[in-house]
């Protein structure tokens, strides 16, 4: 009788233990997330890495072929096209959209009327669906009723419409427009967060000292901004770098390969030519040039925090 | 004892506020603002800032006025004054309604976009309290891992996963949508819902805690109330998000039924080698509009997340 309510007494513990414990609360809390995360995130992560070892088609089983896909791509002009593509796209762009943003958000750090609907509409190009405002830059880039075109002609200034996306060049000019257009919104809207949390009284005290804007510019705004800069532009980095959309829609790499991006090869190589494995090898081969954007983001994360002061959490 | 718990969270809601529009608040409107004259304000600012403005919403004007155009209309050379349109037409909107498979597009967006948010902020929820009030072992490290998952970009796993969609008999079906759009939704929500429950105070847990709350009853009757905003943001951003998702919507959907109004528009409109370009238009015009009208009621939220986010 005793032995069986002391069974009883540390039956109840065990469960209220539990219900108390941290690890097991937190275990439980974390499942949901967790299970999804792993089961569709890190393993075709790893799943993809093994794909690009194998030779596996749509409807048949690959087997192990080592670095062969590898050395399949490193022979390959198309590939080292994309690769060159992708990082005229990403520097180009990167470059671009951080000058206009950083030139948008200091306009917008101004005192103007209307500043809050301005700063709603100057993000409807990052809300919109990448793929619908392409499809818009698709038809002001046609061939034969560009409206940009039109425009010109009406000025005066060219003779016959120009063909956007048909030659290599322009058509390369042209998609990176279409993202920097897309990406200007989110780099000034951050980096005007940023703006607004440098202390009006430091370039107070600099203009009293006789500062000019340049020079309150370079000493007091970019190293004040510096480390939201470097967050903001890894992530303008890293999905210019692995964008997709807006290529597949406007030239699906096209012409002849001159706007094909390591994303867009890799889907029309895998999913269009049915060669899974060497689009799993093209893909894995992104991943080096991620890694150093993320580190290049955590080290700017922690170089914000050691400048502001902050803890380390 | 929970009624007193929950007047005491509301009282106490009024003193936490959201931490990102705290921040932005703090910064005065230029302070310096009298020393530039009105000509030099116009060239600095009001010029630049016009030409912005013009260039990054010219894309939404025309793809409106051409979607109610008529087809002469859109190819007759006109110069400037094809700018405007002379006869509208709704033709375009009614093809596009009537003709292809559009509303069914719409409801599938609608359907994946809805469960998928509503399954991440779930999952980001439960997440985002582990992690930051039960402090499990090894809770920062999984915080740190949860943001490196944000960076991983769906172009390099849509390959794997179109293989694991297949073998798991859900291909082609809004199902493949509803189960991989969280990979993409719930690193980001967790990450802003982490910053949100950072900024409750500790002591209305340990109030709730001693009055012998369980976990569950502070999270949903104390920790949820107090960050309404930052749910709703998540969601927001959550929304938009999978409405915009492409890739996986391109590989895993096969039939024209299944396909999600991005999907749906470029590759099933688009089958002739003349494009209706005021057809596809009308569709992106259309498509556009949920998230716009959302994006509308709620914009302070979406751009408090999205600063918040990167300055986390």
């Amino acid at each position: 009788m005793a032995a069986a309510s002391d069974l009883t007494r540390t039956e109840v513990g065990l469960f209220e233990r539990l219900r108390n414990n941290r690890n097991f609360l937190g275990l439980l809390f974390m499942l949901p997330a967790g299970v999804l995360l792993l089961v569709f995130l890190t393993y075709p992560l790893f799943l993809g890495v093994w794909l690009g070892l194998t030779d596996v088609k749509v409807g048949r089983p690959g087997r192990f072929i080592g670095l062969e896909n590898y050395f399949w791509l490193f022979e390959d002009s198309v590939f080292w096209l994309s690769v060159f593509n992708t990082f005229l796209y990403t520097v180009v762009a990167s470059i671009i959209k951080f000058v206009l943003g950083l030139w948008l958000a200091m306009i917008l750090n101004n005192h103007i009327p209307f500043k809050a609907f301005i700063r709603a509409i100057v993000l409807m190009p990052f809300i919109v669906p990448t793929v619908l405002s392409a499809l818009a830059f698709w038809w002001i880039y046609d061939s034969q009723d560009s409206v940009i075109s039109w425009i010109l002609i009406e000025m005066g200034l060219i003779d016959t419409t120009i063909d956007f996306l048909g030659q290599p060049n322009s058509a390369r000019a042209s998609v990176i427009a279409a993202n920097i257009w897309r990406g200007i919104p989110f780099v000034a809207i951050t980096l005007l967060a940023g703006l607004q949390t440098i202390p009006p009284s430091l370039h107070e005290a600099a203009t009293i000292d006789g500062a000019t804007d340049w020079q309150r510019f370079r000493h007091i705004t970019f190293p004040l901004l510096t480390p939201i800069i470097a967050v903001v532009m890894t992530f303008s980095v890293l999905f210019t770098f692995t964008d997709f959309q807006l290529i597949w829609v406007m030239t699906r790499g096209g012409p002849i390969n001159a706007t094909h991006l390591m994303a867009t090869l890799s889907y029309q190589r895998a999913i269009v030519g049915g060669s899974l494995g060497e689009g799993a090898a093209i893909a894995t081969a992104m991943i080096p040039f991620l890694l150093s954007a993320i580190l290049f983001s955590y080290f700017g994360l922690q170089r914000r925090k050691w400048q502001q002061g902050g803890r380390d959490d | 004892m929970t009624d007193s718990v929950t007047k005491n969270a509301t009282a106490k809601n009024a003193a936490t506020r959201n931490p990102a529009k705290d921040k932005t608040a703090v910064a005065s409107e230029g302070g310096m603002d009298y020393l530039q004259s009105i000509p030099h304000k116009v060239v600095v600012i009001y010029i630049p800032l016009l030409i912005f403005l013009f260039v990054l919403l010219f894309p939404f004007y025309w793809m409106t006025v051409t979607s109610f155009k008529t087809n002469e209309e859109l190819h007759a050379y006109r110069g400037l004054a094809a700018l405007w349109v002379f006869e509208p037409t709704f033709e375009n909107i009614r093809f596009l309604l009537f003709e292809t498979e559009y509303p069914r597009w719409v409801w599938n967006t609608m359907f994946v976009t809805v469960t998928a948010t509503f399954l991440s902020i779930f999952c980001a929820v439960c997440a985002a309290y582990a992690i930051e009030r039960l402090r499990y072992k090894g809770a920062r490290t999984i915080g740190m891992l949860i943001f490196l998952a944000y960076l991983v970009p769906p172009s390099i796993l849509f390959i794997p996963l179109a293989i694991m969609v297949f073998a798991l008999g859900i291909f082609d079906s809004n199902w493949a949508l509803v189960l991989t759009y969280p990979t993409v939704l719930i690193p980001f929500c967790t990450w802003l819902l982490m910053g949100y429950f950072r900024s409750i105070p500790y002591e209305l847990e340990e109030c709730a805690l001693i009055d012998g709350a369980t976990r569950l009853q502070i999270l949903v009757k104390i920790v949820l109330p107090l960050s309404v905003p930052g749910l709703i943001s998540a969601g927001i951003f959550a929304f938009t998000l999978s409405w915009n998702e492409y890739i996986y919507a391109l590989t895993f959907i096969a039939s024209a039924e299944n396909k999600t109004v991005p999907v749906g528009v470029l590759t099933e409109l688009i089958s002739f080698d003349v494009y209706n370009w005021g057809g596809l238009m009308a569709g992106a015009m259309l498509g556009s509009l949920p998230v716009a009208i959302l994006y509308s009621f709620f914009v302070e939220h979406y751009v408090s997340s999205m600063t918040g986010a990167v300055k986390e």
